[in-house]
Parts: C-alpha cells; structure tokens; sequence
C-alpha cells in the first residue's frame, strides 16, 4: 500500500503537539517515579507510568524518532510486566525505571531539539532494562517494532480465485457485515456472488442476530494476494473461509505468496499491508473542541490579546465613570445606575479573565524532583524534595519566569547550604537532607518557599568575600539581613571554585532580577547550623492592581491599596525630628519614620509641613512601616497596569504606570523601592535600622520600635484625619 | 449525510492525528480522551463508527468495547482498536470484547481511511 | 502640515524599502533651532502634536516624562536638551516624533517636521570633525540639502538602554529643590 497521501501533511504544526504533550507527561511522569521512589507502588501508579511512556512511544513511532522509540520500547514492555505483576517489584527495579525516566526525557529533548543523540546514550540503562526484562516469565521483549517492509504488492497478471465464505454469528457480534465484505471484493476485480440460503429457517424461528446465509466468490483479479486476504482479516476467526485459485499455470506463485487461511488459527503471523513508514499527519489550527472534553488548548497570544483588550475596557470604563460623574448627577440618575453595572461587569469580566491565565505552579515543581536527584547524585550527598502548595495558581507568564530562579536557588542549596553526611550525622541531623518547596498565596502576593535544613548562611564568609570583591567597606557595619542579601549583588560567590553543578555565571543577582522583573523580591532567613529559607513574593495578577489615587504637588500617583494601613493628618506635636535630620510621626506609642515624597521624587510645588499634608502608613513587606507624605488623597481606583518598563529604562521608586480616566498617564509607586531611597535632607542608611535617640528610654516605646508583625490588612483599617 | 466518528485516545497528538485525517476525508469527528468520557458523550451523540485506543486512564479500550457491546444502541456500531506492533494479547482482548476490528500504530492516513472505510457501511 | 506629511509618510514607507536595495535611503528632517536633523523613516511610527506628559522622577532633564500612546506607555526625550542646547519650552506648536528603535518605541520632541528627503547613500559623508557640541557617537553622517546642511542621526545609540542615559556635555543633576 502506498503511503500518498489524500492531504498534503502539515507536520511540523503536528509535531509541535506531540512535543507539548512530552512537556505535559513528562513531569507527571516524574512525578510518578518519584512516588514510586519513594516507595509509594500501587497498580494506579504503574498504569499511569506504563501509559506515558506509552503515549510518548506511539507519538515517536509516528514520528520516526528513532533512538527514542527504540528505548521507548524496551522502557514500555519492563512497565506492561511490571504493572501485571509479571516481574518482582524490587528496589532495583525502580531504580532502573527511575533512570529509564530521566533517559527518556532527554530522548524527548534531543528529538525535539533535533539533535544527535550519541550512540552510547541510554545503552546502560537500555542494557538493564533489556536484562530484566529476560528474567521474566516469558522471556525477552520482543523485537522493537520495525518499520515494516511492504508485502509484496506486485500485481501479477489476472487470476480467478474461488472463495467459500461461511460466516458465524460470532462475525455480527463484532459488526461485521458480509455486505462490506462483497463491496470490498468488489474493489478488487469483478466478483460473481453466489449465496447459498439453504440455511435459512422459516421465519418463526429465524433469529436475526444469527448467521445463516454462506457465500461462495468468484473473483477475477489482479491484485496481489495479500490485498485478497485483507479483506477477511477481521473476520477470519468468525468465519469458514476458503480460497482456491483456479487458475493451474500461476497456481505455484500463488502458493508462493499465499498464506493459507484457517479459521482454527490464529491470524496469519504476517501483517497485512503495512503500517506505512514515517506517517506525517497534519493537524489543522483550529481550535479542536469536544462536547466531551473538560478542557480545550487555547493560543497563549489570544488569550494575552484578550487580557489586553479587558484591561483597555476597564481603562474605558472609568474614563465613562469619570466624565459622567463629571456631569453631575440629577437627571442621569439612571446613567449612573448603568455606570455602576457597567463597572461590576467590567470587575467580574476582568477577574474571569485574568483566571484563564492562572495555572496551578504543579508543572514548574513536578521538574524539581528529577533536578534534586540529579544534583544530589553529582554531589554525593542524600537530599529529599518536599513540596507543598503546588496546586497554587499563578498568572502563567509568571510561571515561566520562576522556573530558573528556583532551579537556581535549589542547586545553590545542595551545593552550599546542605552538608555532607558526615557533618550532618555530627550535628545530630539525619542524614539525609530536607528541601522544602512550597507555594502559597497571600494578600495578593504569591510566596514560594525554598528552604533547607542545611548550614545556613555563613555570615563571617558572606562578610570576607564581600569586603574582599570590594562590594562593601572593610569597617562597614551590616545587620544580618544586609549581610544575607549581599549574596544577590553581582559577581558574588563564595565558592573559591565555582562548581560545576551551581556554576554557569548565573549568580543569585540574575535570580533577584528575574524575581525583580515580575515585581517581586525575594526575602532570606538564615540561621546558622539550622538551615535557610528563600522566600520569593510576587505579585499576584501583574496587570491590574487596586490603588490609591493621591497628589503631591502637581503630580499624581498610584499608591497600591494592599500595602496601605491608614492615613492620619497629624497635628505638629506629633510629628518629631531625629538625629540626621529624618521626620518621625508619633500613632499611638509607635514612632513611624515619615518620607516625603515631594523630596524623594523631586516634586515642585508640594505641601512641605507633613502637619499640614496628609501621612499615608504603609507597610512594607518585611512589617515595618512608614509614612508616606502626600498633599492628599484622590480616591480609591482599580488600575490596569501598564508596563513602564517595556520603552523606558527602570526608574527608583516606580513600579509601573496606568492611564487615568482622563488619558493622562499616572505612576504607580513601588513602596519598598520608595523606603529605600535617599532623602536629600535626611541620609539614612535603611528604613528598618534607625535610631531615635531623644526618645524616652521607655520599653514600651523600644518594643514599638522593632518591627511590628501585622498582618498587613488588604482594605486600610481606617481613613481618618488625626490621630 | 457525513458520518460521524468518535476517536478515543489520551494522548492529544493521537487523537489530533485521527481527527484531521477524517475530517480531510469528510467525516465528523467527535473526541474523548478515555472510555468513561467517551461513554457519556456517547449517551447523547450518535455516532457511525468508533475508534479507539487501549490503554487509557478511568477506562481502557477493551472495557469501552465491552460496555459498548453490551448495549443493545452499540451492538452493530464499527470499532476499531489502535493497537502497537507486538501487543497480540491486548489485540485479542480487544477482539474478544466484541472490536470489529484494529489498527496498528503508527499508521499512514489512508491506512487509517482504508480500514474505516472497510468496516463502515 | 502634519496631515499632509503625514499622509505622504504613510504613502512613501513601502517605497522606502524597495529603494533601499537600490542605494537610495529616505529620510525624515526635522528641526530645532536652527539646525537640521534627518533619521531613517523606517524607524518613524507616528508624528503627533505635543501632549503633556507625566514626569518620570529623578531622570535627567532631557527625559520629559512618558505619554500615554494608544495605550502603550511612551517615554518623551528633549532632543534640544539632549543635544545641549537648552530645554524645550513645550508648546502646542511642538511635535514628538514616536519611533521604534531596537527594542522600544520613544518620542522626541522636536520643534517641528521638515520634509522627507530621498539621498542616494553615495551623498551621505561622514561628519567631520568639527568642535560640535553633539557627540559624534550620535551622528550618522551629514548630507547637503538645497545649500544647507542636515545632520543623519543613528537612532540606536541615541536610544539605546544603557542604564540611565547622560546628556552629552556634562552629566546633570536632577534638579534639586529648594
């Protein structure tokens, strides 16, 4: 049979959903042979592992992905035993599948890559594989499949056969139908249909399901053999079946390349025509659709267009709102009652949407397990991966984004942070490290969580690298936090030699931009000989934010609502000035340090006296709070974000922008980068380390100092005037 | 009047590869990713003739075929079985259920026309 | 005039890249004070009458402050204060020109569009070297046009992300407060 093909193949399109099926079982699959490694089998397990590797062969077959469907088929027949119970479960078998789990993925990326995949690849495992599957009850695996040869389909010259065919009823329980089976001998040639009715009852006790009807064919054709037997290659079981040729001069060739048909046997051991070689089958581009399916595959590129085109409705929308309350109200009443409902639409429609791009963080976490095996493995140390929280959804660009910083954060773990057994046993730890990755999500932030129950940070050794690169002062005085966050400042490395495993010039400050880029950051706690935890906190939806309208001088800008705690005017008293010129503002016992933003954004025209401005409170992430001085507040206003960032260079203190209701652009404030920037008339060195020395020497007022832990409140408690 | 076709695979790229080869030769196609799914959308669509894969999730090929088979609806709907090169046991399974007949994967799309159209009234 | 040079910009771009094969480059001129200025009219997107825009904090002066085009948010370069001859008293009458250099799209603001000039590249030479106050990074070339000179900007090292871009003769201080 000839493979031409009806359709011209599209197969690079084609191609492309087996690869992204690969990217989807891939990690399932790695989870699974993590559990399995864990020492977690059940038959759903093995099924599920049998049916990706499975899965990942048909597709390559298809493909021609050779050294992949080759080890893809010695990989599936050890699974089809193992899950019927056909080979021992043993430690050692596990270990063979895990590591078949890891070859088979590189097997998939170097055929998508198209790469050449060396001869000795796999071969060890592919070599154990192979022996384990000979120990087993019924031998070795069969041959890989091979792309089979094509049966002779020489057309001889014209030939009579006469067939005798005899159906049971066995045939129309498999809905077959000796109608079709005429119609297709009828495309061999010219047929002569005789039937025999003898059979047949009388109708009382005719059952219509049963077989009484027999054939005799008579059939002149040139086509081969092979075709003839085709046609009854379903039915050869449920029926009697004889094929005669007829004619004496050609009988012998016949014979040669005839297989006789017995309906006692099985099916002839040769396949009929063949499979073909390198199917190429394209898929159109349409979206496909079923009533029966739960899901559907959508173009990331519509889906981003439609999250655009909602953000410029909102945008429109409250430009609507805006001039028609612009108007007044009176009359219109019933305007503003559509406003009001167009905003709430607006609202869900803009939640509805945003939720299409959040996928679970499942998929960035399934391919840890295999990354803290591998480096451990190289690293000659034993670790163990925990996660949590993985079904935590996350905007799915922000997905792609976290993979490499958490891939980096873990190598950096193991290869820094764990020790070796020997120091672990001394230390009375176990021997095998703990890894923990959660995520979690709170307050409109994301928390991804990677901690280890290693060394810790070395402090005195983060110290001399620093001071020895240059990157701070010999006499310079850091807390611990600034000590820990030196490890993000480029070029830094404590490790004399870069290792293999954590090397590649990567370096936590590319991690700490990356985590930047998604306007996040990232917060370390370390104790020594315990262990250290990265904490990465990212903004949840990246493209629309609740915020607070507020002017200073003739500027406006966007205060992001979560991080408000309330807003004060205070009176004179309350305000004080400390050692180096800073503001603090005195709210019930606590002292908050005021930062005027006319000055830290170099504003003309602003309210100087914060007694007769407006305080903001804000919170910033690690808990210590700060008072934002503002002329006043505007309003309360949902924004689309708009990246500032895409045309313009990074600017202190600003995380983004919007376009108000009138088309003017206003800026957001990014409120931990505004804590730490200079005051002109106030040097400071950190917003959390600051001394108030003309304060009482009051405990109560110490403790008030330190950083207070509430939680930060998602709506501000209050908006007061006075304390 | 187009046939309708039901294919039934877990795997995306199988069902997709059987889906555009049908279309092409103007059949409907209709999709569900293992035997349980496709069951329930067979209770509200009619179909022509069914295609599909063994080893599945929440329901295989060869129990599909059975609970097919045992409906009176289904008792003469064409269906096929994708089976891979060496699986006889799966084959024969999947014929003892009641499969009219099978498809060896990979296969070239007309193969894939051939057989359907050999076993489709 | 904008409609019109407009108009024609829009009609003339396709040509511009079936010429450019053929050694014969299209230019838009435009001017500030007395001098012309010419870039490469692929790289032009849009000429807009000015907008006021927002000002971004703590940039050098020649750093406007970004406009809100169509959406997209477009920060405003002073070509005038970029080039060291003082800042831009910003007025109806003034024109940015948005275009698309490497990776980003920015506007500049001009005092007004001249024409487009069509050069045959063997016209374009070098710019010499001359006390000029704009940094010879900047220019492309200079070509005559009708008796007087107009100077070839290279977009891309105008605009490039180098971190924060300095003006050229010295670099500024924001301006501090009083």
């Amino acid at each position: 049979m000839s493979s031409t093909t009806s359709t011209p193949p599209d197969f690079e399109r084609f191609r492309a959903t087996f690869f992204e099926e690969c990217a989807e079982i891939l990690p399932e699959l790695d989870e699974r042979l993590s559990s399995l490694h864990a020492g977690e089998v059940d038959a759903e397990t093995l099924n599920a592992i049998f049916r990706a590797v499975h899965s990942i062969k048909a597709g390559a077959a298809a493909f021609n992905f050779g050294p992949l469907v080759e080890f893809a088929h010695v990989f599936e027949a050890l699974l089809d035993k193992l899950r019927d119970d056909r080979i021992q479960h043993s430690e050692q078998v596990f270990n063979v599948i895990v590591r078949a789990g890891d070859v088979l993925a590189e097997l998939v990326e170097a055929a998508r890559a198209g790469s050449e995949v060396p001869r000795a690849f796999g071969a060890d495992v592919a070599a154990e594989l192979k022996e384990l599957l000979a120990g087993t009850q019924d031998g070795a695996a069969q041959a890989p499949p091979v792309i089979p040869q094509s049966l002779s389909t020489q057309e001889r010259g014209l030939r009579n056969y006469r067939i005798v065919f005899e159906p049971h009823s066995e045939l129309f329980r498999h809905a077959n139908e000796p109608l079709l089976i005429i119609r297709e001998l009828k495309r061999l040639g010219d047929l002569n249909v005789e039937c025999i009715s003898s059979n047949l009852p009388n109708l009382a006790s005719l059952d219509p399901e049963d077989a009484y009807l027999s054939f005799i064919f008579h059939l002149s054709t040139s086509a081969p053999y092979a075709s003839l037997a085709e046609v009854f290659e379903f039915v050869d079981q449920d029926c009697l079946l004889k094929i005669e040729v007829l004619d004496g001069a050609d009988e012998e060739e016949a014979l040669e390349d005839s297989e006789t048909l017995d309906d006692e046997n099985e099916p002839k051991s040769a396949g009929p025509s063949p499979a073909g070689t390198g199917a190429r089958i394209g898929i159109p581009s349409a979206v496909q659709t079923s009533k029966g399916a739960t899901s559907i595959r959508v173009d990331l590129a519509r889906v981003d267009r439609l999250v655009n085109m909602v953000g410029e409705l909102v945008i429109t929308q409250a430009m609507l709102a805006q001039q028609l309350s612009d108007q007044g109200g009176g009359q219109r009443h019933q305007w503003v009652q559509g406003s009001e409902e167009l905003a709430a639409h607006t609202r869900e429609l803009q939640e509805c949407v945003m939720a299409i791009r959040m996928q679970p963080v499942r998929s960035v976490f399934a391919r840890m397990p295999r990354l803290v095996r591998e480096i451990a493995t190289k690293l000659d140390k034993k670790v163990k991966l925990v996660t949590s929280g993985d079904q935590t959804e996350v905007d799915k660009t922000v997905i792609e984004e976290l993979t490499d910083p958490i891939t980096h954060m873990i190598r950096n773990a193991i290869d820094h942070g764990v020790e070796d057994a020997d120091t672990r046993l001394a230390a009375g730890k176990p021997k095998e490290a703990t890894i923990e990755l959660s995520a979690a999500q709170r307050a409109g932030n994301i928390l991804i969580t990677i901690a280890d129950d290693g060394a810790g940070i070395d402090r005195q050794k983060v110290l001399q690298s620093a001071i020895a690169k240059g990157i701070i002062r010999e006499d310079a005085k850091l807390s611990d936090d600034e000590i820990h966050n030196l490890i993000f400042a480029p070029g830094f490395s404590t490790a004399s030699v870069v290792t293999e495993v954590s090397g590649r010039g990567v370096g936590m400050d590319v991690v700490r931009r990356n985590i930047a880029g998604l306007g996040g950051r990232i917060q370390i706690h370390s104790i020594p000989g315990k262990g250290t935890r990265f904490t990465l906190v990212i903004p949840l939806t990246l493209a629309v934010l609740d915020g607070m309208l507020v002017a200073v001088g003739k500027e406006k800008y966007i205060l992001p609502l979560a991080s408000i705690v309330e807003s004060i005017r205070p009176d004179q008293r309350q305000v004080r000035t400390v050692t180096g010129g800073a503001q603090v503002v005195a709210v019930r016992g606590e002292f908050i340090r005021l930062i005027p933003l006319h000055r830290i954004l170099n504003v003309p025209g602003a309210i100087l006296e914060p007694w007769k401005a407006l305080v903001v409170v804000i919170e910033t992430e690690n808990g210590s709070k700060a008072g934002l001085v503002v002329d006043e507040l505007i309003g309360q206003q949902q924004v689309v974000v708009k990246s500032l960032a895409e045309n313009s260079e990074a600017v202190s203190g600003i995380s983004g922008a919007t376009i108000l209701g009138n088309g003017r652009v206003a800026l957001i404030l990014d409120i931990e980068g505004v804590c730490g920037m200079p005051d002109r008339a106030a040097p400071l060195e950190s917003c959390s380390e600051f001394q108030i020395p003309d304060c009482d020497n009051n405990p109560a007022m110490r403790a008030a100092q330190t950083s207070t832990n509430r939680p930060r409140a998602s709506q501000p408690e209050e908006m007061r005037a006075g304390a | 009047m187009r046939k309708r076709v039901l294919t039934v695979d877990d795997s995306k790229t199988m069902r997709d590869m059987v889906s555009f080869t049908l279309k092409g030769a103007g059949f409907d196609v209709v999709e569900a990713e293992d035997g349980a799914k496709a069951l329930d959308l067979l209770a509200g669509t009619a179909v022509d003739a069914i295609i599909t894969d063994i080893n599945m999730p929440n329901m295989d090929g060869v129990t599909l075929v059975q609970r097919l088979r045992a409906q009176p609806k289904f008792k003469s709907t064409p269906i096929l079985i994708l089976t891979t090169e060496g699986s006889e046991d799966k084959k024969q399974q999947g014929r003892n259920a009641g499969a009219t007949g099978w498809i060896v994967k990979p296969f070239a799309p007309d193969k894939l026309l051939q057989v359907l159209n050999k076993v489709c009234p | 005039m904008n409609a019109a040079l407009a108009a024609q910009i829009a009609n003339t771009a396709p040509s511009a890249a079936s010429s450019a094969a053929a050694g014969v480059k299209q230019f838009i001129s435009f001017r500030i004070g007395e001098e012309e200025y010419a870039i490469d009219i692929m790289a032009v997107r849009e000429i807009k009458g000015w907008t006021e825009t927002t000002t971004l904090p703590n940039q050098p002066e020649h750093i406007l402050g970004v406009m809100n085009l169509r959406g997209t948010i477009v920060p405003v370069f002073d070509l005038r204060r970029r080039f060291g001859m003082g800042l831009t008293e910003a007025a109806k009458s003034h024109v940015v020109i948005i275009v698309a250099v490497l990776d980003r799209i920015v506007g500049m603001l001009v005092d007004a569009v001249s024409d487009i000039l069509t050069v045959d590249s063997s016209e374009i030479r070098p710019v010499p070297e001359m006390d000029r106050s704009i940094s010879a990074d900047f220019l492309a070339g200079i070509v005559s046009v009708n008796e007087s000179m107009v100077v070839i900007l290279a977009l891309e090292e105008l605009f490039s992300r180098t971190g924060n871009e300095k003006s050229l003769q010295e670099a500024d201080e924001p301006q501090s407060l009083q």
